[in-house]
């Protein structure tokens, strides 16, 4: 197949053309060791703390869309048709400080201000969507930014009074807006990109067809979607990762639907960009999906990648077990279905082919008589991984319990539903009784590990005291409140 | 300019941080940004994967082999003295010979052409060792009769025995206080430049330039004169680069020197957090008297801490703990008892309130431990032992209590916070609410103010002014955020009466300013503060000499107005005095100094004035727990905290906010935790958790006591700020505590442990649902 050998992009001002782009070259090393553009800090390497974050620009069905990211765990060869830009793009109208600088400085959000530039970035993004921003949604762009000086206060702060020094209309990204369009179109070639060396190779597939035929010709290679996780394998654990098929750039993965009474998630979609119609869908998911790492990784982060990795802390598998999801594997022109919680085989090993991928997820629509929940517990509310999650789903028809699915992650070797709790509450009346018997019982659904997140004490506690939060939620006697909300 | 009547910058009022502008743009350089000479070579270190153990040998052939390595160091290396000890005690090699004492221990260090081929290279060695036993926390290590690192301490005063058979109740208990990673955003890093002769220049961020500079020389075995260590800024130190720094420092100036380039090792996230040193946990065991009313009589505490494999800071932190142990109380009759405790663990270092704030968390246990026993609301119990009244000024170690503020600044925050009006509402939402349970407290600090080595209490400054009258600061602190370089230029700015803007900060370096005491201790404004005045009092004195003398006045006639000098009748540009000055030949520099009056410390009698001054500050938090998960959020936090007379209130501001919020993290989300085989398994951002935006409390109102000023003769009547209001934090404790203590009706103290993860509420909330 024909292809180009050079990753293309926009670096700030400035079109890029690299050739021999390794797999694993991050962008945060590029910028800081080839460009140097030091304005962009390594905190952590593995996409907590956001001393790194910069803005993504990328063309989308819905024009071009800037995200903040993660430059530490994002791939240099990810970026091929984007807008990259950094802290030292920014600047006033005046070609003084941004809007976003002067707040800070003015509201002495910095103090050593090695976290700053990344600030400065998430709060950009967040200014240029919602010029004048809830403390609420501040804190909910910040949940992937580090700081250990100031205690935040200031710069929120600064953060709700951006638009006092200027509007998002005059801003330089807003102004460029056409020309950057024009430019990043003309890099759209159809192309697939193959690049890097042998052992290291990068491949951006031209569309979803290329990559189930790329992943014929190269069955052993990884498939990065948004790399927040095998971006750590490369910081954290020097592990190859070449050939490396990258599918974070394909459209044709990213659709979000609703058909056939079911909510259809492409599997390249991120937790940003599915977050609308997912939560439309599923209210009950709203605050959950908030609660999943930080805004950087969300705007990376695909649900098909949670799900493919097969991790037992991962957040999306025990609310879509829980929902009945299943998922679409393809192999070549060859597509198969799964109930999703059968993927998870065991710890570190899912039920997917080699040269296969998972192409979508479809999730059935809510049902008159069901009560939904997601509970996520982690020692830090936000941007933590679970110690214990939970979907819940029970169906109560004349108060009586006739359908009911109970999904935990954290609990077990993988994602994992609840069977004898489960069992314990089909056909029960609706009654406190009855989840007590359903907590009671997963003590044989479940033998959870100790580890730095939680003991098994805590985590059987507290994975029985969730179902009784979901009966307390439900539960037209309890007028009380019995979660914490952050408002 | 010129004829304005005020300067820009001067003291005591609001100015930004000098590098503000610097870090928004992203063009604040820290040490990793320096562009690098031709030929840079990088490090990387090889560690340990064994908690404990016999070294017998270390086959380096796959390391030396890898694409890219030139070399590597191994403690045969070392020109020098292998050892790194800040105290001299010789018990901290820069690579160990005989044993491996911590999971993560450096060996050696690869030097490669890339940092990516060192760290790769670091991973392919193979080392020989037999497995020894280990322990890992201060329990485990005294059970296993491990030494102490450094002498403990004993502080006596009065007859506890005597106290205690006059009190009526007596309560014996046991608080576990977890450790804390630093998390500076900015890790460890040095880089070293070869010069001619024995000469090498590190750039690095340190706390500590001078020690750095020394083991420098004492690891390379050349005079401190060959050896300069520079810091412009730190993103971040918090005491975590006080003398952790001196490891990477001795690396790169010994590969430096070795191979003739420049060397760089900047270790990732993981290596920093398992390689250097943290906050001390503690074990600490108390046995308090006390009557009917709450009144302390007598306070039996032992102090036992983590201090890892070797001495570092240990002795002083463990010293600090027991200084604090007494917060803001009296106790009539005492004994404290340090233990510094040996462990198979890296060894634990300087951080924020050094011991004082595990001293602080006991004392307050201790009070909460009288308020359930005695049916007391919490604030009643620690009010009853305020220091002050007839014969209530004597402090464990001696010294008197002669500027106590704590009534007042208390009663204030009482009834700006309406503590009491909430405290009733929140005792009668919680008897109705079946599975969110409220808390409040509200808690004071006393914070000793100096080193309590006193020799540390010494600064030095530089100042020129240049004959274009422009000004040039140097003094020995280093900037680490805390803006001290803003404060110091403040000082200047108001004793010249100059604008600010003609000031330049400079980076610290040992080449300007020798023997410099850490940037530690919360005592940087009020050291070089006072440093950098004596400079420029020097060179205003040689001003006024000049122009009485020139202009025929009496020296009372020349006064230094803004931006101006008036001589008699006459007034002249501050620049064309200096201008006339130069020509006439008056030196325009000036070297100033300063050490702390007053203090005085006797370790073995323990007894002394180790503190100049204390600094006092309260806090009033309210919480709501989850009794179904032990999660819980803060919802409102007070505080009125004491900075005297502050010499810049929006940056001492700054310090109280980002300080509670760090103490706020230290005893909730952030938790160390070791597996069995001593690896730390809470290492990074995603897995070690500070607090987030988020986290911060929903109402958070800070003001700073405005009325105070420093009895003592301070820097314009300042107090020092960096460290006493990271102990507000205690108020989110105390107050987790009071709600768990709601499902038993408040008859029960809860003893959490810290950090209270959501875990530890949970399992607190379930035992005294079970009864106790």
């Amino acid at each position: 197949m024909p292809h180009r050998s050079e990753i293309r992009f926009i670096l700030n001002g400035r079109d890029v053309s690299i050739s021999d782009v390794g797999a694993d070259r991050t962008l945060l090393d590029f910028l800081r060791l080839d460009r140097r553009l030091t304005g962009t800090k390594e905190g952590c390497a593995e996409g907590d703390c956001g001393a790194c974050t910069v803005l993504v620009g990328r063309l989308t069905r819905d024009g071009l869309r800037y995200d903040p990211v993660n430059a530490c765990i994002r791939f240099l060869a990810s970026l091929d048709g984007c807008h990259v830009v950094t802290v030292e793009h920014l600047a006033g109208a005046d070609g003084g400080l941004h809007p976003v600088q002067q707040a800070l400085v003015d509201h002495h959000g910095s103090q050593c201000g090695f976290c700053t530039p990344g600030f400065v970035m998430s709060l950009y993004a967040l200014w240029m969507a919602v010029p004048e921003p809830t403390e609420a949604q501040v804190e909910t762009a910040l949940q992937g930014n580090l700081c250990r000086c100031t205690g935040y206060a200031p710069i929120i702060r600064a953060a709700v009074a951006i638009s006092r020094y200027g509007s998002p209309a005059a801003d330089p990204i807003a102004r460029e807006r056409e020309e950057i369009t024009a430019r990043l179109t003309a890099l759209r070639d159809g192309q697939r990109v193959e690049t890097g060396p042998e052992d290291n190779r990068a491949i951006l597939p031209a569309d979803v067809d290329d990559l189930a035929a790329c992943l014929l010709d190269h069955p052993e290679a990884t498939i990065v979607a948004g790399a927040t996780d095998v971006g750590l394998w490369v910081t954290k654990f020097l592990r190859p990762i070449g050939p490396a098929i990258f599918t974070g750039h394909l459209e044709g993965l990213k659709a979000v639907e609703i058909r056939d009474d079911a909510l259809w998630i492409g599997a390249g979609a991120s937790y940003t960009e599915c977050q609308d119609e997912l939560t439309g869908a599923f209210p009950h998911l709203a605050g959950y999906w908030d609660r999943i790492a930080g805004w950087q990784v969300r705007n990376m982060g695909t649900v098909g990648g949670n799900i493919a990795n097969g991790s037992p802390i991962g957040d999306t598998p025990p609310v879509l077990i829980a929902l009945g999801a299943e998922i679409t594997l393809r192999k070549g022109d060859a597509r198969r279905v799964l109930p999703l919680q059968e993927f998870f085989v065991d710890y570190g090993k899912q039920d997917r082919q080699a040269g296969e991928f998972v192409e979508a997820i479809r999730v059935p629509l809510p049902q008159p008589g069901q009560r939904h929940a997601a509970y996520k517990i982690s020692k830090r509310r936000d941007e933590d991984i679970s110690s214990v999650a939970a979907g819940i789903r029970v169906t109560v028809e004349e108060g009586r319990i006739t359908d009911c699915r109970i999904a935990f992650g954290g609990m077990a070797a993988t994602p994992k539903r609840a069977a004898k709790a489960e069992n314990a509450l089909l056909g029960q009346v609706w009654s406190e009784e009855a989840f007590a018997k359903a907590a009671a019982a997963l003590a044989q659904d479940f033998t959870p590990l100790s580890d730095w997140r939680a003991s098994a004490d805590y985590r059987s506690l507290s994975a029985g005291n969730l179902l009784r939060r979901f009966f307390l939620e439900n539960d037209a006697a309890t007028d009380a409140p019995v979660q914490l909300t952050t408002a | 300019m010129k004829d304005a009547v005020t300067i820009t910058g001067t003291v005591h009022q609001d100015r930004i941080h000098d590098s503000a502008t610097k870090h928004v743009t992203g063009r604040a350089d820290y040490t990793d940004d320096i562009a690098l000479p031709e030929g840079t070579l990088h490090a990387y270190l090889g560690v340990s994967d064994v908690a404990h153990a016999t070294l017998k040998g270390i086959d380096l052939t796959a390391v030396r082999a890898a694409p890219g390595v030139i070399g590597v160091l191994t403690a045969d290396d070392i020109p020098g003295v292998n050892d790194i000890s800040p105290t001299g005690r010789n018990d901290e090699p820069v690579f160990p010979t005989e044993k491996i004492e911590f999971h993560g221990q450096p060996l050696f260090a690869v030097i490669a052409e890339t940092r990516d081929a060192a760290r790769r290279a670091a991973t392919l060695a193979k080392v020989d060792y037999e497995v020894l036993p280990h322990a890992l926390d201060p329990q485990a290590a005294m059970d296993a009769g491990y030494p102490h690192v450094t002498l403990p301490l004993k502080l006596e005063r009065g007859d506890v025995e005597a106290g205690r058979q006059a009190a009526v109740h007596r309560i014996k208990g046991r608080m576990q206080v977890g450790g804390q990673d630093h998390m500076y955003l900015e890790g460890h890093i040095a880089c070293a430049i070869p010069g001619e002769d024995d000469d090498v220049q590190v750039h690095c961020s340190t706390q500590h330039p001078s020690e750095a500079q020394h083991m420098v020389a004492h690891v390379l075995g050349v005079p401190s004169n060959a050896v300069t260590v520079n810091v412009r800024r730190m993103g971040g130190g918090f005491g975590g680069k006080e003398s952790q720094m001196n490891l990477f420092c001795a690396i790169a100036a010994v590969a430096a020197k070795k191979w003739n380039r420049a060397v760089k090792i900047r270790p990732d996230r993981d290596q920093d957090m398992t390689a250097t040193g943290k906050r001390h946990d503690f074990v600490i065991d108390y046995d308090v008297s006390f009557d009917d009313g709450g009144r302390i009589q007598a306070v039996e505490g032992s102090f036992a801490a983590r201090c890892g494999y070797s001495s570092d800071l240990s002795g002083p932190v463990t010293d600090r703990a027991l200084f604090h142990a007494d917060n803001a109380y009296f106790y009539p009759h005492v004994r404290l008892t340090s233990r510094p405790m040996k462990t198979n663990t890296v060894s634990n270092t300087a951080f924020r309130g050094f011991g004082g704030p595990q001293g602080v968390v006991a004392a307050e246990r201790i009070i909460e431990e009288i308020a359930y026993a005695t049916g007391q609301d919490p604030l009643d119990v620690r009010k009853a032992n305020f220091y002050g009244g007839e014969g209530r000024d004597v402090t464990p170690y001696h010294q008197q209590v002669e500027d106590n503020i704590l009534d007042r600044l208390v009663t204030e925050l009482e009834e700006s916070a309406e503590y009491r009006r909430r405290r009733a509402e929140i005792v009668d939402t919680n008897r109705t609410s079946p599975v969110l349970k409220k808390g409040i407290a509200l808690t004071p600090v006393k914070f000793g103010i100096s080193f309590t080595a006193t020799h540390y209490n010494q600064a030095g400054a530089l100042v020129h002014v240049y004959n274009d009258g422009s000004i040039h600061l140097n003094h020995g602190g280093t900037e680490m955020g805390q803006g001290l370089n803003t404060k110091v230029a403040q000082v200047v700015a108001d004793a010249f009466q100059v604008d600010f803007e003609r000031i330049k900060i400079t980076r610290t370096t040992t080449e300007k300013v020798p023997n410099t005491s850490a940037t530690a201790a919360s005592s940087g404004s009020d050291l070089n503060g006072m440093a950098a005045l004596n400079a420029v009092e020097q060179i205003k004195a040689r001003l006024v000499e000049f122009a009485a003398e020139k202009w025929g006045v009496a020296p009372e006639e020349v006064r230094f107005l803004a931006n101006r000098v008036q001589i008699g009748d006459e007034v002249l540009s501050f620049d064309a005095v200096i201008k006339a000055a130069y020509m006439a030949r008056v030196q325009l520099s000036a070297a100033g100094f300063y050490k702390t009056p007053k203090i005085h410390w006797d370790r073995d009698k323990g007894q002394g004035r180790p503190f100049y001054y204390y600094a006092y500050g309260a806090a009033c938090s309210e919480v709501t727990i989850d009794t179904l998960t032990g999660e819980y959020r803060i919802d409102r936090t007070d505080i009125l905290h004491d900075v005297g007379r502050s010499l810049n209130p929006v940056l001492d501001k700054g310090q109280v906010e980002g300080a509670f919020v760090q103490g706020m993290g230290w005893l909730t989300s952030e938790e160390l935790w070791w597996d069995d085989a001593g690896r730390l398994r809470t290492h990074a951002p995603s897995t070690y958790k500070i607090p987030l935006a988020s986290d911060r409390p929903r109402i958070f109102n800070v003001n700073l006591a405005d009325w105070s000023e420093n009895r003592e003769l301070t820097i314009k009547r300042s107090k020092a700020v960096g460290e006493p209001p990271f102990m507000l934090g205690i108020s989110v404790f105390e107050a987790l505590s009071m709600a768990v203590a709601s499902v038993a009706d408040y008859r029960v103290c809860p003893r959490l442990d810290a950090p209270a993860t959501p875990e530890r509420v949970l399992m607190a909330v379930t035992r005294l649902q079970a009864g106790g």
